[in-house]
Formats: structure tokens, C-alpha cells, sequence
């Protein structure tokens, strides 16, 4: 509190075997050790505060690095792509003006302590991930995961977090584009929140994180800094001012405002338009600690910072405080002296806080004082990027074997016509197959009018340019169900489904992203999954040649030993020439061929129908064919780029019969559907084979269609065709479900169940 | 009858963008002088007669509902009890 209480370098040296909190901050006692090597003295305190933030899982990704070297070494080259992965976003060419850069982070746990603000805060950071790369937002989209429906949390954690979610994006002004949100109890105390946001830059805007160029100056931009998010670091507070520790005025929240961040978007462009910043950064997670020492440790490897400049919000932050602060809506730029001024009055005409609070040298130290006196003194890169590496050891779960043999293809089915079409409906009212809209309806998905597909449709997508028409696709795709089953297999399933939900919409995949959410690391089964599901995306993108761009890591989702499933939650991202050429989700009109592309094999283990129907989760999920998923995709632009589809739709979780239901639904016609030959009706709708599209071809490109698929060696099957007389699906020699069934089975099941 | 007034307030560390952006529009009202502006809300509840634990019940009424415990605080005060 007091000033003679600071503890300096020069107090640090003269002290040294004052006992420090290391443990406390998460620190082992090898990695304190290492960091009083680096130093050859003691931490500070504020030294201490930033190498436990650094060091941490989250920043530092030390359980996971030797792993995810794997995307390095097997990405596809590409000439697209301009920047990837250690970057704040990958970026992506599309043509040669034109760049995307896009990211999905998690942003777990802050969504289930304070499920509103949290959520709000993921998109926050998201969003300026993507401004770090020079480029305009242009739209979000989430993953959602929860426990039961049923369960009296899901009532309090998913209303807040929809909340969130559709507060900042429509108040910050980004159309929501699509998503998914998933229900069950391995997410229950560990609800998953992943926002993905995406952005356009001319190829030449690109911005880097560099503070470079020696006497440039470090100036903060954007809100003031106050004690968000400081919880972890409280500690020291504690050790020190132990009459004065409060734990309200600690909080682990942080609150957002979008209002700010949308003029912090305005305030970066102009800047980057008018060629004023050097470098740029956010300031994330761990606000700046983290950004002081990425730059630095980008650039000419010094900086001297005054940390009294720093406007804050609370009385009484420490130096320690405010290097941990997560106060949202900031940013670090580099500056140019001579360009000093001209961006504090940029800054203040969008009506934000600019303060230049140091500069860059040439000394290899990040310097930090704090009223004269010297609180930090370290080697920049030694906190950015020579953290701690870790060897977790690694065990396969003892229970896959058993688990790989409790098939259930065993399981007891429906056999009479009565049966399934029951099945039919109360699949189509489960939970996870259910219509989303009571959560989407709360998102604009329309501002800036160049979304061009939003939910229902399989993937997102928006316009870039209005004169050539150019757009982009955005997919997001998880099943923590199959990968737990095998993770390897599980990942590529959801990797293989974003890339055919891309697909469907008539554009090319280009570029990845991914978000990993796991239990602990300190677990080796849940290592062992890690490993697996890293290598299959790795080995997947390599086979489809599109790169992983960047994407984030989120280990210790678990409450007590028991692990979430391991969800990959994988974006991927696709380019298309004209996006007037997009295929719908839909039936088209009335005499249209409904058909499948794909190979209907006996495929239920790890489906939507053995787990809503049976609780089962056992046996092999379905096969992956990359081969066949990347022949399906060419075709699909072909066909899109030649107007020869009315609609196509992807099967995944549901099957076929989950396929129509939402085909019919958002339709004006019914489908008359007669089953192939010899096909049990029960497989045939409800398994959940992969690498299948149901497309309605529109009259006249029946034989074109066909013999474009029998070129590829794709299987093509026609299924019936579209019909006005029909009302809802009739499925020829089984049942019919009125339309008016089927809705009422599909629509308003998420309102009805949080009683809203 | 019992008058017992909720104040709900955000935790003095969390930022409020309302008072942040009514302290942003002060200067163009002539007023220079104002350090912080922090917005809450004022919860009057009226009680039957016949209650006695009315503070108590506030206290839940202001904790499970009124207020967020995770980013608010909120002070609970009973105005009056005289029986009309």
C-alpha cells in the first residue's frame, strides 16, 4: 500500500531469501527455481505475478506444444496463407486484394461463474484477435455446449450465456452467423463456450505484433484498467496486505463493453488506413503481461515502460495488479515518435483513452518501473516464449476395449412402421436435434446486409465484395461423443463435417481453425485423447490440404476426476467466386429430384438415436473417408457453380430422417420419399454413415447431376421428389407425418423446457 | 406496513459502462468536476401487514433475484413497520 512497501529489483536483490507465494500462483518449484536462474536473483513480486501468468497452462500452452507442433509440421503449404499459427489469427488470401483472418477461442469457465458476462467477454476477446490482424470484423458465430437440457443449471448457465453472446455481438454491431449448441451431462459443471470470430483486410493492411524500430512508442489504447479478472493473482495482495484483503474487490469477472470495443474496431482501422501504428496487439487473457512481453519478444527484443501512466479505474492497484488486470476493450500499439501525436488525437476524436506509456529499446530487457522505481527487469522472450515445455506422460483409457465392443448396432430398434415414425418424432424433439431458434432468434444475423446464409443453414455465410460477389463460408463443428469413443477418429469426424457442411453450401474450403477442449493434463488418459485428436486434425488437414491457421487449447474442463468428453470444435472456412451460386438448405420447388450422394452403411454407434433413446454411448463411431469427402466437396462447388442444385443439406447427427424433418421444415413443399430397394427403413434413416448430402436437383439436371457424380465414383441415390400435394413427408409403403407433426415435434422444445 | 427498499449496486471494481457513459456526456453539459459516476438500481417492496420477517425474506427476494451476486452487492433497509 504503502510506497516504501514496493518491491523493486533493488529490494529484490537486497532480500533474497524473502519467502515468495510460487506455489500459491501455480508455479512448481522447479519452474520458481528456473525463473531465479533467468533472473540470478529473486522475483519481484511483479515479476513473479507475470511469470505465473506466462507460465500458465492457458498462456504458455506447456502440456500441449509438443503436440500441436504437429500442425506445423504437416500443414499443407499453401500460397494462401499469409500468416498462421502463433499469430493472434491466421489469415487467409482470397484473392489478390483480398484476406480473411479468422479464430475460434474457448471461453469455458468465465461462462460458468457469471454465464452473461462471460460469454459477452469471450466474443470481446475474439473480436480483437481479429483487429490485431488488421482486419475488419465482419461476423461471429458460437459453439455452445451444456449439461442435460433438463438439468436446473442448464436454466440458469444457458440463458445467460445466449444472453451474452447476442449482447455484444448485436451491440458491437456483428452479425451471429451460425454456430451449434449441444447438450449433455459430461458438460455439466464444465459448460463449453467457444466464439469464433471472422474478418476482412486488403492483403496489404496485415499487422503484426512486432515492437520494433528502437524509440518507437508503446502507447495503450482503448478502457481504463481495473482490478477484472485479477483473481489468481490476488495472492500476493493477500501476503502482503493481509488486513486490507478483500475478497469482493477481487473478482474473477470480468464486464465487457461492447459499446467501447466497437469504437476501439473504428479507432485500429483508421489507424492501420493511415499507416500510424508499427505493430499491435490486444490485450487478452492476460492483459499486459502478455502483450508487453509478445511484443517485445516479437520485436527488437526491449522495452521500457512507466507503469504509473496507466489510467486506472480502482484506487490502490499494485504494480502487480495492474501487469494482471483483464480489463476488457484495450490495446497496445507501437507508434512512431513523429506519429505520436496524430494518433492521441485519432484516438481521442473516437472518444478513447491513449496513453503512451513507453518505448521500445534496444536493451533486450522488458523494463517496467513504476513511479521511477524499477518493479521488472527481464528477459522478454523468457515470459513469452521459453516457458515451460512439458513431457505429460500419456495412457491410453483402460476402458476403450470395452467400450469398443458395447456396439450399438446391438441395441433394440424399432421394427414396425408405427415405431419409427414415433422415433422419427421424438428424435426430432431431442434435445440436440431440436430447432435452435429461441437461442439464434436473439442473435442479429443480418446487420452490415452481406449475410448471405445464416442458421438453419449448415454453414455461415457472408459477402466481401458487392461488385465481384466474392464471399466466404464458415462451418463449426464438435461431437465430443465421438471422440470420446476415439479420439483420433473423432476429431477427423468433426473436421470432415465442417469441410462437407463448407462443401454444401456451393464454396471451397480453404483454411482451419480449431478449439480443443479437454479435462485435465495432468491426466494421462486424458493426455492420451489429446494426443490422438491433435494427430487426427493434423493428419486430416493434411490429407484435405487445407492448414490449420491457429485456434486455442482449454485443458482442466473437468469437475473432480471426471473429464468432459474430449471436443475438438473444429471451423472451417471456405471461399466461393459468387455467392449469388450458394445452395440453400431446402426442397427447392415442387417436381424437384430429392437425392442422396454417399454410401448408407449400419453405422449407430456414438449416434444422436442410441444415446436419446437408450442413454448409450459405446462401440466405433462411423468411418471417415477424406478421399471421399474432398471428391464430394469438388463436386458440390461444381454443381453450385453451374446452378444444377435447388438445395442440399448434410447428414450428421439424426441420420437422414433428421435430414428431412429440417429440410421440410424450412420449406414451403413436402418430399415424397421412396426408400431404395431392399434398404431396412430403420439404418437407412437413422444411421449416421458420413461423407452423405442430401440435394434436391431441379428439373431438367437429373442426368447432368447423376453422371457428374458417377465421373467422381460417387454413389448417388434418388430418394423422390419434391411435392406441393404433400403435406410434410410421405414416405412411401411406411408412413406420413403431417407437416403440422412434424413441427410441433421440432419447434419450441428449448423454450418449453426453461419454462419460457 | 413493512416498506423495505433493495439497493442494488455493481461491485465497485466492475465497470459500468453506464456510468462510464453518462460521465462521458457530462462535459458537454458544463459539468467538468464529476471523478466517477457509478449507476444502480432502487428496489421498493411493500409487504402485507401481517408480515414479520420482512427483512428477512428481502434478503432472499435481493439474493436469488434482484441482484447478481457474482458482479453486485446489494444493502437491504426497512423504512418502515408501523401497522396502518
Amino acid at each position: 500500500m504503502t510506497r516504501q512497501m514496493l518491491d523493486t529489483v533493488g529490494v529484490a536483490e537486497a532480500t533474497p531469501d524473502e519467502k515468495q507465494p510460487y506455489a500459491e500462483l501455480g508455479l512448481a518449484e522447479d519452474e520458481y527455481a528456473r525463473i531465479r536462474q533467468i533472473l540470478g536473483r529473486r522475483p519481484t513480486q511483479s515479476e513473479l505475478a507475470m511469470y505465473s501468468i506466462m507460465w500458465s497452462e492457458h498462456c504458455s500452452y506447456k502440456s500441449s506444444r509438443v503436440h500441436l507442433r504437429q500442425f506445423g509440421e504437416k500443414n499443407p503449404k499453401t500460397p494462401r496463407l499469409l500468416a498462421g499459427i502463433g499469430e493472434n489469427a491466421g489469415v487467409v488470401a482470397i484473392d489478390e486484394h483480398l484476406a480473411v483472418t479468422f479464430k475460434v477461442e474457448s471461453h469455458n469457465h468465465p461462462s460458468f461463474v457469471e454465464p452473461k458476462q462471460g460469454a459477452a467477454t469471450g466474443v470481446g476477446g475474439i473480436i480483437r484477435d481479429i483487429i490485431a490482424m488488421g482486419a475488419r470484423p465482419i461476423a461471429v458465430m458460437d459453439s455452445l455446449r451444456f449439461g442435460e437440457l433438463s438439468h436446473p443449471d442448464t436454466a440458469r448457465v444457458l440463458p445467460g450465456v445466449v444472453e451474452g453472446v447476442g449482447h455484444y455481438g448485436n451491440c458491437v454491431g456483428l452479425p451471429n452467423i451460425g454456430g451449434e449448441t449441444f447438450f449433455d451431462p459430461c458438460y455439466q459443471g464444465n459448460p463449453l463456450v467457444n466464439a469464433l470470430s471472422v474478418g476482412v483486410l486488403p492483403r496489404e493492411r496485415l499487422q503484426s505484433m512486432q515492437a520494433s524500430g528502437v524509440g518507437n512508442v508503446v502507447i495503450l489504447l482503448g478502457a481504463k484498467t481495473g482490478r477484472d479478472g485479477i483473481g489468481g493473482v490476488s495472492v500476493l495482495a493477500s501476503a502482503t496486505f493481509s488486513d486490507e484483503d478483500d475478497s469482493d474487490s477481487r473478482p474473477s469477472v470480468q464486464v465487457g463493453d461492447p459499446f467501447t470495443e466497437k469504437l476501439l474496431i473504428e479507432a485500429c482501422l483508421e489507424l492501420f488506413d493511415s499507416g500510424l501504428v508499427e505493430g499491435i496487439q490486444d490485450l487478452g487473457g492476460a492483459g499486459l503481461t502478455c502483450a508487453l512481453s509478445e511484443t517485445a519478444a516479437a520485436g527488437d527484443g526491449g522495452m521500457h515502460v512507466d507503469l504509473e501512466r496507466v489510467p486506472l479505474r480502482a484506487t490502490g492497484m499494485e504494480p502487480h495488479d495492474i501487469l494482471a488486470s483483464e480489463s476488457q476493450e484495450r490495446m497496445l500499439a507501437i507508434v512512431a515518435p513523429a506519429n505520436v501525436e496524430q494518433v492521441l488525437a485519432r484516438a481521442r476524436r473516437w472518444g478513447l483513452l491513449a496513453t503512451a506509456i513507453g518505448e521500445v529499446t534496444d536493451s533486450g530487457r522488458l523494463v517496467i518501473d513504476y513511479h521511477g522505481q524499477a518493479v521488472v527487469d527481464v528477459p522478454p522472450a523468457s515470459l513469452a516464449d521459453e516457458g515451460p515445455v512439458y513431457h505429460r506422460p500419456i495412457a491410453e483409457p483402460n476402458d476403450l476395449g470395452l467400450i469398443a465392443v458395447d456396439r450399438a448396432e446391438t441395441l433394440p430398434r424399432p421394427s414396425t412402421d408405427e415405431e419409427i415414425r414415433r422415433t422419427v418424432l421424438d428424435m426430432a424433439a431431442s434435445p440436440n436435434l431440436c430447432d435452435k431458434s429461441w437461442i439464434t432468434e436473439q442473435y442479429d444475423s443480418s446487420v452490415f446486409g452481406n449475410t448471405v446464409l445464416g442458421t438453419p443453414h449448415d454453414a455461415g455465410m457472408v459477402r466481401l465484395d458487392e461488385r465481384t460477389g466474392v464471399g466466404i463460408a464458415i462451418a463449426l463443428d464438435g461431437n465430443g461423443r465421438y471422440a470420446r469413443l476415439d479420439p483420433y477418429t473423432g476429431s477427423q469426424l468433426a473436421l470432415a463435417e465442417a469441410y462437407r457442411n463448407v462443401a454444401v453450401t456451393g464454396a471451397t474450403p480453404i483454411a482451419v481453425t480449431d478449439c480443443l477442449n479437454f479435462g485435465s493434463p495432468e491426466d494421462p488418459h486424458v493426455m492420451w485423447q489429446f494426443e490422438r485428436a491433435v494427430t487426427g486434425i493434423a493428419d486430416g488437414c493434411q490429407k484435405l490440404g487445407i492448414p490449420v491457421t491457429g485456434g486455442n487449447v482449454s485443458f482442466y474442463n473437468q469437475t473432480g476426476s471426471e473429464a468432459i468428453h474430449p471436443t475438438p470444435v473444429i471451423g472451417v472456412l471456405g471461399v466461393i467466386d459468387d455467392v449469388s451460386r450458394r445452395i440453400p438448405l431446402g426442397l427447392g420447388q415442387s417436381g424437384d429430384t430429392i437425392a442422396l450422394i454417399g454410401t448408407t452403411g449400419e453405422e449407430l454407434s456414438g449416434s444422436e438415436w442410441a444415446w436419446a433413446t437408450h442413454r448409450h454411448l459405446g462401440g466405433v463411431p462411423p468411418k471417415v473417408d477424406l478421399d471421399h469427402e474432398m471428391k464430394l466437396a469438388e463436386l458440390l462447388a461444381r454443381l453450385a457453380g453451374n446452378e444444377q442444385l435447388a438445395a442440399a443439406h448434410d447428414l450428421s447427427e439424426g441420420g437422414l430422417a433428421q435430414a428431412l424433418v429440417e429440410a421440410i421444415c424450412n420449406a414451403g413443399t413436402g418430399a415424397n420419399i421412396l426408400l431404395p430397394e431392399g434398404a431396412d427403413p430403420f439404418t437407412y434413416l437413422f444411421s449416421e454413415s458420413t461423407g452423405r448430402v442430401l440435394i434436391v436437383i431441379p428439373r431438367g439436371q437429373e442426368l447432368a447431376v447423376r453422371s457428374a457424380c458417377e465421373q467422381r465414383g460417387l454413389p448417388i441415390t434418388p430418394l423422390g421428389v419434391v411435392d406441393a400435394n404433400t403435406d410434410g413427408l410421405h414416405l412411401r409403403d411406411h408412413f406420413d407425418i403431417p407437416r403440422a407433426e412434424l413441427e410441433a415435434a421440432w419447434k419450441g422444445r428449448i423454450a418449453a423446457q426453461l419454462g419460457e | 406496513m413493512a416498506r423495505v427498499v433493495v439497493d442494488v449496486m455493481l461491485k465497485s471494481e466492475i465497470l459500468d459502462p453506464q456510468g462510464e457513459a453518462v460521465l462521458g456526456a457530462l462535459p458537454r453539459l458544463g459539468v467538468n468536476d464529476v471523478k466517477s459516476v457509478r449507476i444502480g438500481k432502487r428496489v421498493e417492496i411493500e409487504f402485507d401487514p401481517s408480515v414479520t420477517n420482512a427483512e428477512e425474506q428481502s434478503q432472499i427476494i435481493a439474493d436469488q433475484l434482484l441482484a447478481n451476486p457474482v458482479i453486485e452487492n446489494f444493502t437491504v433497509s426497512v423504512l418502515s413497520e408501523d401497522a396502518v
